[in-house]
């Protein structure tokens, strides 16, 4: 146990403060991020993910938002279990006709008001994959779409800036 | 490649065949090296599959092709066997299901029955004009050594002998095989569709010349209701669906527990969510097309099976590709192998409510793909190969940098071992839970960590290496308790490999080119690429059409087999251990439903 104490102690708080070095545009992101949510979601965002197709690289990416780096939690951001709970749907991948029953499922299933979100090249306009008989490509094919996060995959900080740029509009 | 002298096991495999009555002829295909390639009668392709099994080579999958030339083809003409194979009833007639006490017979006299869980409308086919039959090819795998099966069927009547009743971890890939071609497996023990759910119909095949790729899709595909799960009755005995839309961060997929208590009795996963056509998108493709492809077959594995389907291309073009790009593609394989294992560790022991590990793992992960993105352009490597080698070269400064971070990263891992070990809650969470026993996971032909936790001491960097490895020592590692702390540790170990790999392969790097110039034209060739990726055996299958595009591609990710271990692994465990022991396996769904 004081290995594991000792551990914690001595790596510290590595979370990033909401500057980050290697972005100047980025040091007023986070800060401005909370205001907005606070100010228009009460403080708290609830982002119900869902994979409708992806190749399972911008998961990984969304996976990173919660390390210590990010801890995207910090400005009020939380990824949900159930759309129940949803104010935001963050959908990946061009949208597999398998998943497009599943993916208008998880819509109807989201309160309102609610806003969708296209995560990654794939979501935005079909991207690798295109439209075919397995893929209804974009995501805004299926359901309506409120704003486009680009990338192949998004990294995490331009998820910060999209998230930004949506609550900003 | 040639070959001068058949291994033992080869020869004596031969012999064996010869007794049964099995012909194999040997081909000799420049792409398909280092495989031993051998053309059958379609009627054997089962006596084969058990003659092999038998002989314990492990199986490593199947794909279906056009043989255009099926009728025309010299090398074919007047064989009796195959006359036999030809249309002997109208379509009308027949049935794709046959019971397994039916495998044996031939194929012109198979019996019709009812299939136990799912009996579909006969199949009629369509489109087969352009194509007059389909080559079927299987690879097994004995002591590192390749062999691959092929033989051709009729369009009109494509029927051949399962593998599945000798090759349980055929079932899933003979119905993929099915459902996009309309091959049927005789004898298949599970007949119903895979792959298909709603978005095509069963008398539709999307890999046939004549489907187009837009397909005919409805304006909103329905769910795929009315599958066949298996089902369980008795007092006490409930159901759980799950999915396909999972309560975390997670690929789509539907799982159905049958449990008593919080114990599992039954587990039967319902894959092909994610299925985006990658096999018939292909077709078409230039040879950069198809590697930036197939590094979106599975996200986590880019590098993996974009060097296999490169690989596979080089094979094909007969393209040597330069010592430097060789080493920095295994330089990228080695860091996808430890980024992946990193995220895995620290997510298995987040499962059991162990913060701490996953608090200092995923801050390691981080660590390592902020430093991907310094060096190659990618925080997970993605388009970083590409035919012919890779797309940048990596500085001296970077390398140096590189070799600079592997000690800090060991010394680390070498700390926080034994906190994990130390911590009893953990591991009594660990140990004992989700054990895949060692027949089991050799019957399926599992891979990678999931096959090396259950004492499939494989690994095809070791056991049958591929340039840079063929000058290097791979250390193996390999467990035999088969439970969740033993996957673990396998990762963990394997961690530690790759660091020394990674170092050796950085004090071998020498100046020159990270490039060949891909020909301006191919002909008409075929090539196999094997990787071990950090999941596993990763397959490429690819031919190009005279012109030097795509014809075909069929990559095979490990998860193909490891996903029967989950369902293998998980009775008898506790619900609430279902994650953990999921998160253990991590199988790709992506890469699984292609």
């Amino acid at each position: 146990m004081s290995s594991l104490l000792s551990k914690i102690a001595r790596i510290g708080i590595i979370t990033e403060p909401v500057k980050t070095p290697d972005d100047a545009e980025l040091q007023q992101l986070g800060i401005t991020l909370k205001n907005r949510i606070d100010r228009r979601f009460n403080g708290s965002l609830a982002i119900r993910q869902v994979d409708a197709g992806s190749c399972n690289g911008c998961e990984l990416e969304i996976h990173a938002l919660n390390n210590a780096f990010y801890d995207i939690e910090r400005y009020g951001i939380h990824f949900v279990a159930s759309p129940r709970h949803a104010d935001i749907l963050l959908v990946t991948g061009p949208v597999s006709r398998h998943m497009q029953a599943a993916l208008l499922a998880t819509y109807e299933a989201t309160p309102d008001p609610k806003w969708v979100i296209a995560f990654g090249g794939c979501a935005a306009d079909g991207g690798e994959f295109g439209e075919s008989y397995a893929s209804c490509g974009a995501v805004s094919n299926v359901i309506p779409v409120d704003a486009v996060i680009g990338g192949c995959p998004p990294r995490p900080v331009d998820v910060v800036k999209g998230l930004l740029a949506f609550i900003d509009r | 490649m040639t070959h001068i002298q058949h291994p033992t096991w080869l020869t004596e495999w031969l012999e064996l065949a010869g007794h049964q009555g099995v012909s194999l002829n040997a081909q000799s295909i420049r792409g398909l090296a280092p495989a031993w390639v051998f053309r059958l009668d379609a009627v054997h392709w089962g006596r084969i599959a058990e003659i092999s099994a038998a002989q314990g080579l492990r199986w490593m999958g199947v794909w279906v092709d056009e043989a255009a030339d099926y009728y025309r083809s010299h090398a074919l003409r007047g064989n009796a066997a195959l006359d036999a194979l030809r249309p002997v009833m109208p379509l009308a007639q027949s049935q794709d299901i046959v019971s397994p006490a039916d495998a044996t017979q031939s194929v012109a006299g198979y019996v019709p029955t009812q299939n136990r869980r799912e009996a579909e409308q006969p199949r009629l086919l369509e489109n087969v004009g352009t194509m007059d039959g389909y080559s079927i090819s299987a690879c097994l795998e004995q002591q590192g050594d390749t062999v691959l099966l092929r033989c051709v069927v009729p369009a009109a009547q494509p029927l051949l002998p399962s593998q599945a009743l000798a090759y349980p971890g055929a079932d899933r890939l003979e119905r993929h095989a099915q459902d996009l071609w309309g091959v049927r497996f005789q004898g298949h023990p599970t007949p119903q569709r895979w792959t298909r759910h709603q978005a095509w119909s069963g008398q539709q095949f999307p890999l046939h010349d004549g489907f187009p790729t837009a397909g005919t899709p409805q304006p909103v595909t329905p769910p795929d209701n009315g599958y066949p799960f298996l089902a369980a009755q008795g007092a006490g005995v409930y159901e759980i669906p799950v999915g396909p839309v999972h309560a975390g961060i997670i690929e789509p997929g539907h799982f159905r527990f049958q449990a008593v208590g919080e114990t599992v009795l039954n587990l039967e996963e319902r894959l092909g969510y994610v299925h985006k056509g990658i096999e018939k998108i292909a077709v078409g493709r230039d040879a950069f097309g198809l590697a930036r492809l197939a590094g979106r077959v599975s996200g986590d594995s880019t590098v993996a099976h974009a060097w296999a389907a490169c690989m596979a291309m080089e094979q094909a073009a007969g393209l040597s590709v330069p010592p430097r790009a060789l080493l920095l593609r295994a330089i990228l394989a080695e860091r996808e192998r430890i980024a992946n294992h990193l995220g895995d560790i620290g997510a298995m022991c987040n499962d059991v409510a162990f913060a701490f590990a996953n608090y200092q793992f995923s801050r390691l992960r981080e660590l390592w793909q902020r430093d991907n993105a310094a060096w190659f352009g990618h925080r997970l490597l993605m388009d970083c190969i590409v035919p012919g080698g890779v797309a940048a070269d990596l500085t001296e400064q970077a390398a140096a940098a590189m070799q600079a971070a592997l000690a800090p990263l060991k010394r680390e891992l070498e700390e926080l071992r034994p906190i994990l070990a130390a911590n009893s809650i953990l591991q009594n969470r660990l140990q004992t839970a989700g054990e895949l026993h060692a027949e089991i996971a050799a019957q399926y032909g599992c891979l990678g960590y999931v096959g090396r936790a259950s004492s499939g001491d494989f690994d095809r960097r070791r056991d049958h290496p591929y340039a840079p490895y063929d000058h290097i020592h791979v250390t193996g590692v390999c467990y035999h308790t088969g439970d969740v702390a033993a996957r673990l540790d396998v990762r963990y170990d394997e961690i530690g490999v790759a660091l020394d790999l990674l170092e050796q392969f950085l004090a071998r790097l020498q100046p020159g080119l990270v490039c060949a110039d891909w020909p301006q034209s191919i002909p008409a060739a075929e090539g196999l690429g094997l990787v071990e990726g950090w999941r596993g055996e990763t397959l490429a299958y690819v031919r190009f059409d005279a012109k030097g595009r795509i014809a075909r591609y069929f990559p095979r990710d490990p998860s193909a087999f490891n996903w029967y271990a989950l369902e293998k692994l998980i009775h008898d465990n506790i619900v609430p251990d279902f994650p953990l022991c999921n998160k253990s396996v991590n199988g790709s769904y992506s890469g699984q439903d292609l």
